[in-house]
């Protein structure tokens, strides 16, 4: 008995495609959303921060711009780095130790939209943090700024999302699921300090200056700054140059990471 | 028969019984841990073929081996005569895989509506949620889940795309008796579409109810291949039990008689010709009791087939 049943050839259209990437980055920012600890603490914790810093304590000015309004370009950035960070590592981290990732291959998903969604979800969360930030400041910190700078200052945060999350996949393919969150926190942490985004990089100690020079946040934090006015050392092209270079090294040894899981799968 | 024309055959997985799938001459290491051993398997057309072994025999890495999901040591996995890892191939497979964690924040139904618009040709939501049986669970989210439901979302998974070949890795396992049965039902009905289907299982019964054709393997070799009834009889046919006076080797010197175990005070008896053993055990011991003739099952078979194989294993020793 010979039975024909569907065309061998089956392909999804580009529609079909267009919608799947679309649900993959949904479903990847639902899942995130409604993970109380990180939702939570990405966004809580930057605004926490502001309030008690930027808007009890502010009033006074660092350099030519008010300290409400710094406070914006620096704990934002601090917000970004939090968001990008656990959301890719943790997460990454995770469906690779415990199998999960393992299904999403097995399936006819592309393996870019996987990553695809990890990187709009790292800018999704950032969008929000910093949305809020500006939002508490013109409320309740007396920030006032043209629209198109406001514009201007979330759009440079939220771009600058993507140097870590893809630092957050870099990291992510070399942690196991347990010990990511404690990891990620070493990282995060002293990276936050040392770029000057608790204590305005002018109070910073000069050593701590020196080092400042070399960490991804503080170009970020430089490059947002510059935008509500305050003026730095360097061009905003330098500033962009250590982020462009950053995420490429990150890709790069991420891309050594997924190539060595599918080695290890795969080999 | 040529070359040529046993090609044409592979090219067209729509032939019923033509393999679709297959593993030539695999052999996979991990370290210095022999996980298959020149494993040879196809899969046919329209069939449900349950690969059947004790845990650690190998039986997820041929699953693996067959998704591209691991790399063959030697030999080659073929799917629709293709590469695994080739994306068209992947529209027309669903896996179901053993998995640590699935992430416990999305709903069923989310979870549902991802995995259908990976595939060209869904299901219906209403229809994949009909055949997991999970439509009362629907706006659940993972993490709230029993085992058992977590276990019929993902079989949902295999299925939601229509896909041609399905990869079910211990689909039951952690399923109480009814939700094994109502699984069973769903994956014959998968059979009866025209579905071919690889299972694996240590659960011997489930190869039994629903099997085609069942292989064997135990520590990475394939030991036994064919219906479930052709493997039943590779043993003896039939288990005699009682209490007896006798000894077991004077059990053992009657005709007929192939394996003689001693059970808590009673002993066991393989044989192929029950009626004169036990007109014999009869006649020797008036005493006898607690008289039981069966069918060997699968079971039986099984432990009888992975058992021989130690033993030869442990003789080359």
């Amino acid at each position: 008995m010979v039975t024909v049943s569907a065309t061998p050839d089956v392909r999804r259209s580009p529609n079909q495609t267009f919608v799947l990437y679309l649900k993959e980055m949904k479903y990847e920012f639902l899942k995130n959303l409604r993970i109380p600890r990180y939702s939570a603490s990405v966004i809580v914790l930057p605004l926490m921060f502001y309030v008690l810093f930027g808007l009890f304590m502010g009033r006074q000015t660092i350099g030519n711009t008010s300290t409400a309004a710094y406070l914006i370009a620096t704990y934002g950035t601090f917000g970004v780095l939090g968001a990008s960070l656990f959301g890719t590592a943790a997460s990454l981290a995770s469906e690779r130790g415990l199998g999960w990732i393992q299904v999403k291959k097995a399936s006819p998903m592309p393996p870019f939209a996987y990553f695809a969604a990890k990187f709009f979800m790292g800018m999704m969360f950032s969008f929000i943090v910093v949305s809020l930030l500006l939002v508490l400041g013109l409320a309740f910190g007396g920030v006032r700024m043209p629209f198109q700078n406001m514009v201007q200052l979330v759009g440079t945060l939220v771009a600058g999302s993507i140097p870590f999350c893809a630092m957050g996949l870099a990291v992510g393919y070399f942690m196991g699921p347990n010990s990511a969150p404690a990891v990620i926190n070493l990282i995060y942490l002293p990276m936050s300090f040392g770029s000057g985004l608790w204590v305005p990089f002018q109070f910073l100690p000069k050593v701590v200056k020196q080092i400042a020079l070399y960490l991804p946040p503080y170009h970020l934090a430089q490059l947002a700054l510059r935008v509500i006015g305050f003026d730095g050392n360097e061009t905003n092209w330098t500033h962009w140059k250590v982020l462009i270079g950053f995420t490429l090294l990150c890709l790069g040894v991420a891309r050594f990471g997924f190539q060595k899981d599918e080695e290890k799968m795969y080999g | 028969m040529s070359a040529a024309q046993t090609i044409s055959i592979a090219e067209q997985p729509e032939v019923k019984g033509a393999v679709v799938a297959s593993l030539r001459e695999v052999t996979k290491r991990y370290d210095d841990v022999c996980a298959l051993n020149n494993v040879n398997l196809s899969v046919r057309s329209g069939e449900l073929l349950a690969l059947l072994g004790p845990n650690g025999a190998g039986k997820t890495t041929a699953i693996k081996l067959l998704l591209g999901l691991a790399k063959p040591t030697s030999g080659t996995s073929r799917i629709f005569g293709g590469d695994p890892r080739d994306p068209a191939t992947r529209l027309r497979i669903g896996a179901m895989l053993q998995v640590a964690k699935v992430p416990e924040t999305l709903r069923v139904r989310e979870h549902i509506d991802l995995f259908s618009s990976y595939y060209a040709n869904p299901l219906l939501r209403k229809e994949t949620l009909a055949r997991g049986d999970i439509a009362d669970i629907q706006e659940r989210k993972f993490g709230d889940l029993s085992g058992g439901q977590k276990q019929r979302v993902l079989f949902a998974l295999a299925l939601c795309g229509d896909p041609d070949i399905i990869f079910l890795d211990e689909p039951t396992v952690g399923l109480d008796v009814e939700a094994r049965r109502i699984l069973w039902h769903e994956i014959r009905k998968l059979v009866a579409r025209g579905k071919t289907i690889l299972l694996t299982t240590h659960y011997l019964q489930e190869a039994d109810e629903l099997a085609d054709r069942v292989v064997v393997i135990n520590k990475g070799n394939v030991i036994a291949e064919g219906t479930p009834t052709e493997i039943k009889a590779r043993t003896a046919g039939r288990k005699i039990r009682c209490i007896t006076r006798l000894t077991s080797d004077a059990v053992r010197g009657l005709p007929s008689v192939v394996d003689v175990c001693q059970d808590r005070g009673a002993i066991e008896i393989q044989t192929s010709d029950a009626e004169s053993v036990v007109r014999a055990l009869l006649s020797l011991d008036a005493h006898l009791s607690g008289l039981e003739v069966t069918r060997a099952g699968l079971e039986d078979a099984f432990i009888a087939l992975t058992q021989e194989d130690n033993n030869v294993a442990g003789a080359r020793r």
